[in-house]
């Protein structure tokens, strides 16, 4: 028995969602008193280093076959190594590749689903359950899984990664897809953010600013707030719809869901749209020239302001912070 | 062209969550359902434009009791041709996509699409969940559909960015926003809705996976504490002191 994490890639590099999803898997591991094996396709990274997560060993796929993501091939591998690793539980992260993979495999071995899971599961009375959010992050639901083999998705950014100086043990897996053929061809992938900022999802600090800004001309300061802070920026939805922001950037229902440890919300009057997409954040700050704006209710801190005045005295008071620490 | 569009019915963006029996079920009463929008406004709305300028035909099929006939006759009242209604009861992800499965292996779709997850259990589980029992592509997070020929392309949002895939074959897409904007129906289709077809079929035996235990509310948000704009600094402070988060 073990348990299988995806840990899925950029350019080679294991993915931070997915360090959390190795982490939270071996906690999983430990729970049922096994091992955590994760899964690496086409990388050249030192994957040993994946031990310090919480990986005992590491299978190593290379196949060219798995360059392009196509969910349908990778599903099949992930199948075959979740086989070979006798795995009763496959973990991916709830980004954008693990929604697509974790209900296929869910699908193709009738195992049971958490897709967004935000805790570690619940053994007692021979149970397995998991809490997740529903209703656009307005209520929990306690999910328990009934089959013996079980799929989870973790949400990004609600399990935090201790490390270790461990090291995993690393062995190559070769999966067989010589049947499978894919009418699904990746003809191009386009990553716009900046090299070193977190993509929003995975972002622990994120400064988002709305029509409060007036113009696409005064994001500089809220640019320069982010990264002071080493933080993301995202937008409202009608900045990104009038084109002052790309669209990547918009947080909300219909945008990205986030839940960073900080969401600083600039000029933005919080509709219930846009509190949907980032009520999880653990800590809101709002500030907002109106105070009757309904984002002050869901904050936890707040200051009633022009963002003309606040935000460059917030970034004064940053540099302060920082030069002090 | 033939297009199937699963929708689901769900409570309104704006209704109040509470739970009845013990707190394992959602409280239905007095609640306003709508479409689940993604499956609306993106899905079924795209589906409608392939099909006005390339030809074809788009199906509504929703897995649900008799009360959900009345969100079918809205998709239908935008424009639908007609619509399927699998006579089961589950807010599974796996029970739902088994009977659309089952369903669509049989009618020879071009493209199965649905909304990229829905308002209330917010999965984004039943579109790969088909594409997988269907054994075809799935493209997730499709923010554009073109479809040319046998060949669609598609965009789809990734972290930071987005991929362009192409597909040849039967499909399933989820969209997002990007792919359509909402259309009201007007009162000719909401008169023509009234006599399209909706089809009843009995749903097959699906095995269940999962159960949920418990629903729970979240711990009501302490009042914000507010920080004056001539002292900044104190906000400042408060994250590192306090709040720990910088």
């Amino acid at each position: 028995m073990s348990v299988l994490i995806y840990a899925d890639t950029i350019n080679g590099k294991v993915k931070k969602s997915s360090l959390e999803a190795i982490h939270y898997g071996s906690k999983v591991a430990s729970l049922l008193g096994t091992n955590a094996v994760a899964l690496v396709i086409n990388s050249s990274d030192n994957l040993a280093e994946l031990g310090k997560y919480g990986a005992a060993k590491v299978l190593k796929i290379t196949n060219d076959k798995l360059n392009a993501f196509d969910p349908q091939l990778l599903t099949a591998a992930i199948a075959q190594a979740a086989n070979s690793a006798g795995a009763k539980v496959v973990v991916f992260a709830h980004d954008s590749t693990g929604k697509s993979l974790a209900s296929r495999l869910s699908a193709r071995s009738k195992a049971g689903l958490v897709s967004g899971a935000t805790s570690l599961p619940n053994l007692d009375g021979g149970n397995f359950i998991l809490r997740k959010n529903v209703f656009s992050g307005k209520a929990y639901a306690d999910v328990n899984i009934l089959t013996d083999e079980k799929v989870i998705s973790l949400m990004p950014n609600s399990f935090p990664v201790v490390v270790t100086d461990a090291s995993a043990e690393v062995a190559d897996f070769s999966a067989d897809l010589s049947a499978l053929t894919s009418t699904l061809v990746v003809k191009e992938v386009n990553r716009a953010s900046a090299a070193g900022v977190a993509p929003l999802p995975e972002a622990e600090l994120v400064v988002s600013a709305g029509r409060g800004m007036k113009g696409p001309e005064n994001w500089g300061m809220i640019e320069e707030l982010a990264t002071l802070l080493g933080a993301t920026t995202a937008c409202s939805r009608p900045v990104a719809d009038i084109g002052w922001r790309p669209h990547h950037e918009h947080v909300g229902q219909t945008g990205i869901a986030i839940r960073p440890n900080l969401y600083i919300a600039i000029g933005i009057s919080g509709a219930i749209q846009h509190l949907a997409g980032v009520n999880q954040s653990k800590v809101i700050v709002v500030i907002n020239k109106d105070p009757e704006a309904p984002f002050f209710k869901a904050a936890d801190y707040g200051i009633v302001g022009d963002a003309f005045e606040v935000v460059p005295k917030l970034i004064e008071a940053f540099k302060t912070l920082k030069a002090n620490n | 062209m033939k297009i199937l569009v699963c929708i689901s019915k769900v409570p309104d963006t704006t209704t109040k969550i509470s739970f009845v029996d013990n707190d394992t079920k959602f409280n239905e009463d007095k609640v306003q359902f709508i479409v689940n929008p993604y499956d609306e406004w993106y899905a079924l709305v795209r589906a409608l434009e392939l099909t006005e300028k390339q030809g074809g035909t788009v199906t509504i099929i929703n897995v649900g009791p008799a009360d959900n006939d009345q969100i079918i006759r809205k998709a239908l009242a935008i424009g639908a041709n007609d619509s399927v209604r699998i006579d089961g009861n589950s807010n599974e992800s796996f029970y739902v996509a088994s009977q659309i499965a089952e369903y669509a292996k049989t009618q020879g779709y071009d493209i199965v699409m649905t909304g990229k997850e829905t308002i209330d259990y917010n999965g984004a589980e039943v579109g790969g969940m088909i594409a997988e029992l269907m054994n075809v592509p799935y493209v997730s997070h499709a923010s554009t559909l073109e479809v040319d020929g046998g060949k669609a392309t598609m965009k789809r949002n990734i972290e930071g960015g987005y991929e362009t895939v192409e597909v040849t074959g039967t499909f399933v897409v989820s969209c997002q926003k990007g792919m359509a904007e909402a259309r009201i129906p007007n009162m000719r289709g909401i008169m023509a809705a009234r006599t399209k077809p909706l089809t009843v079929v009995a749903p097959v035996n699906v095995a269940q996976l999962t159960s949920i235990k418990v629903f729970t509310l979240p711990p009501a948000k302490a009042a914000v504490k507010l920080i004056s704009p001539d002292n900044v600094a104190e906000l400042v402070n408060l994250l590192h002191t306090e709040a720990k988060v910088i």
